[in-house]
């Protein structure tokens, strides 16, 4: 461990077990393996199942009663009922039906209409994939991934298990984080932070080795490629400049060598029809062959399509032939990011690994290259990922001596006439960021406003990722152009935005209306919310309840400083009266009735009233002296310099 | 209300909103007296909301161009490390809105002053009591105008990437050398210089740009 240097500010470090009760987990929800670990003492635990492995994959299969079975079984299912199973989910969070990439033609995934009114300006985009007979979002099923992770943590905690951080790709969109917020909200966890994959990488990575100075994150997961590149300093994580793409990884290698042997059968037998099913064989079949090259020289695999066979032999030279093109965007991106960063090849100190894919010896060779030094891998580049999430989960709940400090992946902008593109956060700005901009009507009397919020580089609203459209109401009635309406946009430190509007000369705040393109409304959510809970409503109470006793106890201890400051100021009846009022929250709050807390805690601010407005009027007078003290010390300076020749 | 009262509070009124000063408020959480720019209440410790103030002075730093990195750095650590939303995970929501603003407020301020061109105009805003200086989006000066066009005819004329890392090369040199420039100006409060110099760091900066991304097409052809 390094030294740290710490401040601890009074009141901002959460004590240990002061929020008592369950426990937070750090969950790394993975395109082909997902990982859970819980942050202890003495560092991450990652929890494993009773052979010992810790990587549940992120396949589902749906029986005929819509229930869900995540993971191995579910993965085996899938050579025989391939119809019923979904793999690879992640890469569909906060996506449309353009995104998705086809195999010979035919997508892997059976996919539902649009809705209706996407054809149409505005409406959700995002696709939904039939299963077993049902119609399912990306963010429902990826839900019951998480939901198999939470129960895996409940049963080796043997406690209830609701919080938790949930890594992203660094280079998710907006879209792709709620859809994955969403998700966990779905499976009865909160998410108390979305940590980007390398950051949480890098955090158990330099915890663990003492790292400082400047390391480069590369992370190739199944579905999503993320370079970072941070300053590590003192136990802070300082990410000066991240890339990537998030539909490039192993899944994509194993596209590529499935599309080599479908167009081996293609020249023996012709032209044929794949279904949804042979797809994701064939996927599933690149797969194998890819991961065998890895230790293997060579070597020979089989192929069905309807009731024909085909062997296939491919050598680990013909695979590399096949990845290269696509490790060579990683690498332009590593280089692209270096530039963002301003910073050289030669002053990174060290290259750590992240993601199975980086076990591909192509892979590791050009990282070599790139950065000229042997990269580093000596966490598991699989289970890295969730212990840092873990950690982060721990600093969250029980306080820490480290710091993550993010930036935005992407470009944050708005169309303006001519469908540009106007930036209004850059790429690489530490968040949370907000900027305002200032928009005005051009019609006598208008009272709406739509602003259309896209992602991406470039200049061209169709080449940038639409995010949402906002519309702005109720603008008071004014003359064209006379109408000041400030829109703030803010990115927290999720990566999530939000977006404010104000009109400046009467001040009233602006209703916000949202549209996400790829994602579900506000509405949507409550009702799976409302169906997927069985335990939905006492969820919900004991959130709101644990809400009012946090809330309580920031009263109690803001008044009992007070008391302790300025006690003076009460008669002694008066400080009897607010102590007995006192002792009322402390019961109440051992009760689980939130009105009476909210109830008795309200009581006692308004008792206390007169007691905080005779605090303030002697803090004023003590500021007032303090003020003349400090005027008549300045006059008395200046005095002295003009007697002194 | 008596003569005496109402004087009185006529004073406090004035020492409140007394310009330049620390105002005083009531502290959202336990109601005290706590000055504007404070982080945490004196008394109950709640983090404040982020009161008026320079950037400078929001990371304690001294006022001025020239300014020493480390330090910056390390004062920006220091904020984030009190202010950071995942400071207040577990609080109410209304502390996690307030470290939200403050931990904005802070970046705003690292980010615009760590780059110098930022940070130059950042401090013409400033000395010019928000107006924009003349000469800082007008191109009137012909010296300034007849360099960037040299430059720019040297980039378009060069197609070896040596050319192009030479032209890079004194870009970065000028670059320095204004920084450098901008530093003594603005020591010497002389605005129409320092207006002068941002301009041309702009030019300079757009043609580093340029020299990477033409060396970048060079690489690709």
């Amino acid at each position: 461990m390094p030294q740290l240097l710490q401040i601890h500010e009074p009141g901002a470090t959460p004590q240990p077990g002061e929020s008592g009760g369950p426990v937070a987990v750090g969950i790394d929800l993975g395109t082909t393996n997902s990982v859970v670990a819980i942050g202890e003492a003495s560092g991450a635990r990652v929890l494993r199942d009773e052979d010992g492995a810790a990587l549940i994959p992120s396949i589902v299969a749906y029986a005929a009663d819509g229930s869900a079975i995540v993971g191995e079984l579910a993965r085996r299912l899938m050579l025989d009922r391939p119809e019923v199973v979904v793999s690879s989910i992640k890469r569909l969070m906060g996506r449309g039906d353009v995104d998705l990439k086809p195999v010979a033609g035919t997508i892997p995934y059976q996919l539902a209409p649009m809705a209706h009114d996407a054809e149409t300006e505005g409406g959700s985009r995002m696709v939904r994939l039939v299963v077993a007979g049902r119609t399912l979002s990306p963010v429902e099923i990826s839900a019951d991934i998480l939901r198999a992770l939470r129960e895996r943590a409940e049963a080796e905690l043997k406690c209830k298990v609701d919080r938790a951080v949930v890594t992203v790709p660094a280079y998710f969109d907006d879209a792709a984080r709620t859809a994955t917020r969403d998700a966990a909200r779905l499976a009865g966890m909160e998410v108390l932070r979305l940590v980007n994959e390398p950051t949480a990488a890098a955090l158990a990575y330099g915890l663990d080795e003492g790292a400082e100075g400047i390391y480069a994150v590369y992370d190739l997961g199944g579905g999503t490629f993320d370079v970072s590149l941070l300053n590590m300093q003192k136990g802070v994580f300082q990410v000066l400049a991240t890339g990537g793409d998030s539909a490039l990884g192993g899944d994509d290698f194993d596209h590529a060598v499935a599309e080599r042997f479908l167009a081996e059968r293609r020249e023996r037998f012709g032209e044929e029809q794949l279904s949804v099913s042979d797809a994701k064989l064939a996927l599933m079949t690149g797969r194998i062959a890819k991961e065998c090259l890895s230790t293997q020289r060579f070597g020979e695999w089989s192929l069905q399509v309807g009731e024909r066979h085909s062997l296939h032999r491919l050598e680990r030279g013909q695979l590399e032939a096949l990845l290269a093109p696509l490790i060579e965007r990683t690498i332009g991106i590593c280089a692209q990011v270096l530039d963002d960063a301003g910073v050289d090849p030669t002053d990174v100190r060290g290259t750590v690994l992240v993601g199975g894919s980086t076990r591909v010896p192509l892979v590791r060779r050009r990282v070599r290259e790139m950065f000229g030094r042997e990269p580093l891998a000596d966490i598991d580049p699989d289970e890295v990922v969730a212990v840092g999430a873990a950690l982060q989960a721990r600093a969250l709940t029980r306080g820490s001596e480290t710091l993550l400090l993010d930036v935005t992946p992407l470009s944050l902008g708005i169309e303006t006439m001519g469908g540009i593109v106007e930036k209004i956060i850059p790429r690489n700005t530490p968040t949370p960021v907000a900027k305002a901009q200032e928009f005005t009507t051009y019609q006598d009397g208008q009272r709406a406003m739509a602003i259309h919020v896209v992602q991406g580089e470039r200049e061209l609203v169709t080449q940038c990722r639409s995010l949402a459209r906002f519309e702005l109401r109720d603008i008071p009635p004014m003359t064209a152009g006379a109408a000041r309406i400030q829109v703030t946009f803010a990115v927290d430190a999720d990566g999530l935005l939000t977006v404010s509007a104000r009109e400046q000369t009467t001040g009233s705040e602006q209703k916000v209306a949202v549209k996400p393109s790829y994602g579900l409304t506000e509405d949507e959510m409550a009702q799976m919310l409302y169906d997927a809970l069985q335990h939905g409503a006492e969820d919900m109470r004991l959130r709101v309840l644990t809400e009012s006793r946090v809330e309580a106890k920031r009263v109690l201890t803001a008044l009992t400083s007070a008391l302790a400051a300025d006690g003076d100021l009460l008669t002694d009846d008066e400080r009897r009266g607010i102590e007995a009022q006192i002792a009322t929250v402390e019961t109440t709050i051992e009760g689980e009735d939130r009105d009476a807390i909210g109830a008795v805690v309200e009581k006692l601010e308004m008792m206390s009233r007169p007691f905080a407005e005779r605090r303030m009027d002697r803090g004023i007078r003590a500021a007032l002296s303090g003020r003349e003290l400090k005027d008549f010390e300045a006059a008395e300076r200046e005095g002295k310099i003009a007697s002194t020749p | 209300m008596d003569g005496s009262e109402s004087r009185e509070m006529a004073l406090m009124a004035r020492c409140v909103a007394a310009p330049g000063d620390d105002r005083i408020a009531p502290c959202w959480s336990c109601h005290g007296p706590v000055a504007d720019t404070t982080l945490f209440c004196g008394t109950c410790t709640a983090v404040q909301p982020p009161g008026q103030a320079d950037h400078f002075a929001r990371l304690g730093l001294d006022f001025g161009f020239d300014l020493d990195m480390d330090l910056l750095d390390r004062r920006y650590f220091e904020r984030q490390r009190q202010l950071h939303p995942d400071r207040f995970a577990t609080r109410t929501a209304r502390e996690r809105a307030l470290s939200q603003s403050q931990a904005t407020t802070i970046n705003e301020a690292y980010e615009t002053l760590k780059d110098p061109l930022r940070r130059a105009d950042y401090l013409l805003h400033l000395g010019h009591d928000g107006a924009t200086p003349e000469g800082c989006h007008l191109v009137n000066d012909m010296e300034l105008l007849t360099e960037a066009m040299e430059l720019r005819e040297a980039l378009a004329e060069a197609d070896t990437a040596a050319e192009v890392t030479a032209l890079a090369r004194r870009a970065a040199d000028d670059i320095d050398r204004c920084i450098g420039e901008l530093a003594e100006a603005f020591a010497g409060d002389d605005f129409d210089t320092a207006a002068r110099l941002t301009t041309r760091l702009k030019y300079l900066r757009k043609l580093a740009d340029d020299c990477r991304v033409r060396r970048l097409q060079l690489a690709s052809r």
